[in-house]
């Protein structure tokens, strides 16, 4: 873990009874898991969770202490199978990544999981990546409860609510045999709050004991004739065991006065926006006090029919507002009041939108909506009759330029792409798919490499079509992340096994960059309590793949052209996979800034490097700008009435990557680039050569200047 | 209805929520100044919540932050977890391009946002990409912001930041404490940043100068003056350069500002005699334009005609690497203090065309016209080259090569451009007679030849493009206009996809069979 410390949030894990925590919710829910006697804990990170595992990892001692097993699970998929602990044992788990991507790479085991049933309380922590900011195709988890009937919470996005919903969740769980997946969504994980701790438990049962007395019960086992009685047993015993619990501990909450004609159904995790547009409508306090009922479902699955139907009764419009779609929980309720012959009006995405985030324009639209149908004496006087004045404010929406993410200043990713694209221009285009890291990056300009992305390890995979080759090879690329998340069997395996005639590229940061740079197998970092250093290369040779080469320097754009270039055009018939390896400079700048500055200050000899371009000679084409995309890299406008376009200029956020001045030499752009090389702490010899030095040129430069004239 | 009251207008309490977001590019400290806010408020007895949606969007891209605060009472408040369009209080943008972006979502609204905003730019790949000027237009950012904000504070949040050691995070924090947007003392936000205990001193300075800007308001503009150019050299030069000035003088009004940008270059390029051909050039168009049109042929002409005698050749490369100034200013750039060394490392990688160019005209025609000899010249000379010019091997050869002046017009290159220059000239100035817009149009179509090696190689094709579509609108009212528009289509991008379908559509027009 090197990309930062989680010291600090460590030391929130140790709180007790009567302290209170103040902090991201994430964190919360972390500290609540050791409040509620968990008994291990695992997980694969991804944002918005991967500050639960960064901190565990970091927590070491004091989950030693409390005989806790954390796991940093090789996939979404070994995480939720970890569960199976808690089949027989009554032993509480926790599992934890991003939804719906992860859920997906996990959905055989949980099926599996809830087929089979719990005994100790099972939570899948779900960071539901839905909405601005999401790096993932828009859909919802909540579709993997329904198929598999495991129960789901949404709770109401502050801190005591949530980490009250992993209490809940546990004893949900244990009420029912069934596993819980509590969902937070993106901003409820990094939402800032305050809540009263409790004292940290020590599991009753520790995974370590468990061990001492083994058990097994085949009526557990996902097989026929088992497999059928799972079913009924879900549907007669642990559904309404989940039902009965929902209502006997109020999971649900309902808000506001007892009697009126109109309310709203909103899922927990929708709560605060519903307040907000209510609020802003002057019917509702700044403390949530609210004139409309609302019934708040902290679960969203199973919906409970009796429930529903109370906070129905007496009311002649009722609004539910779910996000995303399909709309599976309006969908419900509609089916459980058309049963019930009701006369109640059920709107939902009739006044709000199918698809896409409820922001807070989306959510007052639809709650002002929803009133001028249901109640429209109840809306200020300024919503029935607006007084609008024409905005003037000018329209910028051709001005503002997009600005989607990219390859960070001094990424080694980049000169791979960029040789990539110099391969191109030389071969033509070709076949590309990528996968799920910082390298999917090079799909956006100034790149535009790749067109496909099928999932975390599935890039060659998703070039299977093209094993059996043609006029150009098909090229796929794959991150050590996803390398070892599934690549090696899925992608590589599937390569070799088919005697794949493409080209793949391993792009090898040393760290699972995209998700805050945690360890991965072939990290180079010493991990005391995992195993790092296990190179890609050998695994490669170890599943068959003949055709290996493996590049140390990413940055050297001519190599790994001249790698590319073999691997396209070589004889050799069978897979072949580069292995471009350098490290994160994320990373490594977290690491090594702080000991530079540290050598810098012991007056030990270092060399800061860093790249300028000489405006003289830039002409302004910008060609390697197209083959870099560098944030430090970027534009200068000259005052100079001869020029007519901004040359290129390099800021003092360069780390001296090199990238700019390699790629200028490999692909012959100009000779404007050099490379300053400050020498802090120089030797006594060094200074005094540099002096003598440019004493020499001093002489040199001044002879010429008085036989020319020079212009200021 | 019994139990609701109705009409209702909004809770007065809802004013007591400050709402607060912050725009940023990922990257740029956007949750070291939420923690700071949020410590803040905390310690001034509020109750907040910040939240945010980081993610792959930390890795450059546009990233946003929010934060709602309210006088503690006994009563858990209902925060949202989002900024709303026209209910923001205070908006803090680290970019010129984010406070547009901010405006652009409703964000800042005339009756309650204070915006304060960083005036420098971090240019968006698509605004640097492409091969002509493709920078964003942060005066319309400015005029939308002076109207959409209730009070506006812009200033080069970014440059004073790093002016101190710092980053901005802490300019913005204290540009928020200068503002006085939030009821908390100056010393308030001083003990949040000694809480942080990071770079405490660094980050006070740059927060000092935040603050200070913002008592400002808007920083105004700077229009930076041309400074007058000085002249140094021995007393003969000197006279000489004299001479071409005094034929500046005489030159129509409108034409001498650029003329002697021109003039300079020339001679810095080359030499006084060098000069005066410049300017014997620029005569014969200043002999057939008039004040009718207030000269814009003859200061067209001058601008493009000193950038093409101003050719980029090895010479002038090698002399650009070895002045003193130019040691001077990267050392000034990189920080370099006087006890520290500096190495100088330049990435060459010159072609057999440059070889070839660099040799005397008739032998470097005859070698260009061979492969052989060519692809020889390559295996000798075309390869990468590092070349350490703070060393004395490396600079003596670049000193050399740069001091070639006086060979430098018997040169095959200088054949070459001299031929270009010419061909482009006439060419220009043929349909002068009947459409003097077209004359300047196609003068300015010298623009794009610009760069090196491949790039030249595609501008010079670029350019041949245009200049043939000309001839085909040659005689149409519009060609001038059309000119421009192929220009500009040929900046777009690098492959001259915009120039082809601009081709194609004059074609369209212009072939008579599609009537």
């Amino acid at each position: 873990m090197a990309e930062r410390s989680f010291k600090k949030e460590v030391a929130h894990l140790r709180k007790g009874a009567g302290d209170t925590f103040t902090g991201e919710g994430i964190l919360a829910i972390t500290k609540a898991l050791l409040e509620n006697g968990v008994g291990y804990v695992g997980g694969y990170q991804g944002a918005p969770i991967s500050h639960l595992m960064d901190v565990l990892a970091d927590a070491q001692d004091l989950l030693g202490e409390l005989d806790v097993r954390f796991e940093a699970n090789a996939s979404e998929g070994a995480a939720a199978a970890m569960l199976a602990a808690s089949v027989h044992y009554p032993i509480r788990g926790a599992v934890t990544f991003k939804g719906p991507v992860g859920v997906n790479v996990a959905s055989d085991a949980l099926a599996n999981l809830s087929s089979s049933g719990v005994t100790g309380g099972a939570l899948v922590i779900v960071g539901e990546d839905y909405g601005e900011g999401s790096s993932i195709m828009q859909e919802r988890s909540h579709a993997f409860a329904m198929k598999s009937q495991f129960w789901m919470l949404d709770p109401r996005p502050n801190l005591p609510s949530i980490t009250k919903a992993v209490k809940d969740g546990f004893e949900l769980s244990e009420a029912s045999n069934t596993p819980v997946m509590l969902m937070v969504r993106i901003r409820s994980c990094h939402v800032t709050g305050s809540f009263e701790t409790r004292d940290n438990i020590a599991p009753p049962l520790s995974v370590k004991d468990a061990l001492s007395s083994p058990r097994s019960d085949f009526a557990r086992v996902v097989l026929p004739p088992m497999s059928y009685l799972h079913e009924q047993d879900k549907i007669k015993n642990r559904w309404p065991a989940a039902e009965a619990f929902i209502v006997e501990n109020k999971l649900n909450e309902v808000f506001g006065p007892d009697r009126a004609p109109l309310g709203i159904v909103v899922q927990g995790g929708m709560y605060n926006g519903v307040v907000r547009a209510l609020q802003r409508l002057g019917l509702a306090d700044i403390y949530g006090n609210t004139d409309v009922p609302l019934y708040v479902l902290n679960v969203t699955y199973p919906l409970v029919k009796d429930e529903f139907e109370r906070f129905c009764k007496g009311k002649d419009h009722v609004l539910v507002v779910e996000e995303g779609q399909p709309d599976f929980i309006e969908q419900q309720l509609g089916s459980f009041l058309y049963k019930s012959r009701s006369s109640v009006n059920l709107h939902g995405k009739d006044m709000l939108p199918m698809a896409g985030e409820y922001t807070g324009q989306v959510m007052l639209d639809g709650v002002t909506a929803f009133l001028k149908v249901a109640a429209p004496d109840m809306l200020p006087g300024n919503v029935r009759a607006p007084n609008a004045e024409a905005s003037q404010i000018p329209d910028l929406s051709k001005t503002v330029p997009i600005r989607p993410p990219g390859f960070c200043t001094g990424c080694p990713e980049r000169p791979i792409f960029a040789a990539m694209k110099l391969t191109e221009q030389e071969l033509g285009k070709h076949q590309i798919s990528g996968d799920i890291g910082c390298h999917l990056f090079a799909a956006l300009p100034p790149f535009e490499i790749g067109g496909a992305t099928m999932g975390y390890g599935l890039g060659p995979a998703s070039n299977a079509a093209f094993d059996g080759g043609g006029e150009r090879r098909a090229i796929s690329i794959l991150g050590d992340g996803g390398f070892w998340h599934n690549g090696l069997s899925s992608s590589i395996g599937n390569m070799v096994f088919n005697k794949s005639d493409t080209v793949a590229v391993i792009v090898d940061n040393y760290y699972s960059a995209a998700t805050g740079g945690q360890d991965v197998l072939s990290s180079r970092a010493k991990n005391d309590t995992k195993s790092t250093n296990n190179p890609i290369s050998a695994a490669l040779k170890g599943v068959g793949v003949e055709w290996v080469r493996q590049i140390d320097r990413t940055y050297d754009v001519g190599k790994v052209r001249e790698v590319l270039h073999e691997a396209l055009t070589t004889d050799y018939a069978g897979p072949k996979v580069i292995v471009a390896s350098s490290e994160c400079m994320l990373n490594k700048q977290r690491r090594e800034k702080p000991l530079r500055n540290q050598a810098i200050k012991e007056g030990r000899r270092v060399d800061i490097p860093r790249f300028g371009v000489d405006p003289d000679v830039c002409t302004g084409d910008h060609a390697c700008i197209r083959l870099s995309g560098c944030p430090s890299l970027s534009l200068k406008k000259l005052d100079d009435p001869l020029r007519d376009d901004p040359v290129a200029h390099i800021d003092q956020t360069c780390v001296g990557c090199g990238n700019c001045g390699e790629v200028a030499d490999t692909a012959i752009l100009c000779p404007s680039f050099y490379q300053a090389d400050v020498v802090h702490n120089p030797t006594g010899f060094e200074a005094w050569r540099a002096k003598q030095r440019s004493k020499v040129i001093a002489w040199l430069q001044q002879r010429r200047d008085t036989k020319r004239l020079v212009l200021r | 209805m019994n139990a609701l009251t109705p009409s209702k207008t909004p809770d007065a309490r809802m004013a007591q929520i400050t709402k607060l977001a912050v725009m940023a590019v990922g990257g740029q400290g956007g949750g070291v100044l939420t923690a700071w806010i949020e410590t803040l408020a905390r310690a001034q007895g509020y109750e907040v919540q910040a939240t945010s949606v980081a993610g792959v969007a930390q890795r450059t891209g546009a990233t946003i932050y929010y934060i709602e605060m309210t006088p503690k009472t006994d009563q858990q408040p209902i925060f949202a977890l989002a900024p709303s369009a026209g209910d923001v209080d205070i908006l803090i943008a680290a970019e010129m391009m984010e406070v547009g972006r901010a405006v652009l979502r409703g964000f800042v609204t005339p009756d309650r946002t204070t915006l304060i905003g960083s005036t420098h730019r971090a240019l968006a790949v698509s605004e640097k990409s492409v091969p002509g000027d493709g920078i964003a237009n942060a005066e319309e950012v400015r005029a939308a912001a002076e109207i959409a904000a209730q009070t506006l504070i812009l200033a080069d949040m970014e440059g004073l930041a790093v002016g101190q050691g710092s980053v901005i995070s802490a300019s913005l924090f204290g540009a928020l404490a200068g503002s006085k947007a939030l009821p908390f003392p100056r010393a308030a936000f001083e003990d949040a940043i000694r809480q942080s205990g990071k770079g405490v001193d660094a980050s006070l300075r740059a927060f000092a100068q935040g603050y200070d800007a913002a008592q400002h308001g808007v920083e105004p503009v700077e229009k930076v003056a041309a400074p007058a150019s000085e002249i140094a050299g021995p007393q003969n030069l000197v006279g000489d350069w004299q001479k071409l000035i005094k034929r500046i003088e005489t030159l129509p009004q409108d034409v001498q500002q650029m003329a002697l940008a021109g003039l300079q270059k020339v001679v810095d390029f080359q030499d006084c005699a060098y000069g005066s051909a410049y300017l014997d050039r620029l005569d014969t168009v200043i002999a057939r334009d008039s004040t009718e049109k207030d000269w814009l042929l003859s200061e067209t002409a001058a601008k493009y005609i000193a950038n093409a005698m101003a050719y980029d050749d090895i010479i002038r490369v090698a002399d650009i690497k070895t002045r003193k100034p130019r040691f001077d200013r990267i050392r000034t750039e990189m920080g370099a203090q006087p006890d520290q060394v500096m190495q100088l490392t330049e990435y060459f990688h010159p072609r057999a065309e440059e070889i070839a160019g660099l040799l005397p005209a008739a032998l470097g025609a005859r070698i260009e016209g061979r492969p052989k000899a060519m692809a020889r010249l390559d295996r000798w000379f075309g390869k990468g080259r590092r070349l350490r010019t703070d060393s004395l091997p490396a600079f003596a050869m670049l000193h050399i090569l740069g001091g070639l002046k006086s060979y430098r017009l018997k040169t095959r290159r200088h054949a070459v451009e001299v031929a270009h220059l010419d061909a482009w000239l006439d060419r220009s100035l043929a349909p002068l007679a009947t459409d003097y817009a077209l004359s300047v149009e196609l003068l300015r179509c010298r623009r794009l030849i610009k760069g090196y090696s491949d790039t030249h190689a595609r501008g010079l094709t670029k350019f041949d493009s245009v200049m043939n579509g000309a001839a085909i609108l040659k005689g149409r009212k519009d060609a001038a206009d059309w000119v421009a528009r192929l220009r500009e289509a040929a900046l777009q991008d690098p492959e001259g996809k915009a120039l082809s379908g601009a081709l194609e559509t004059i074609r369209s027009f212009t072939d008579p069979q599609t009537h």
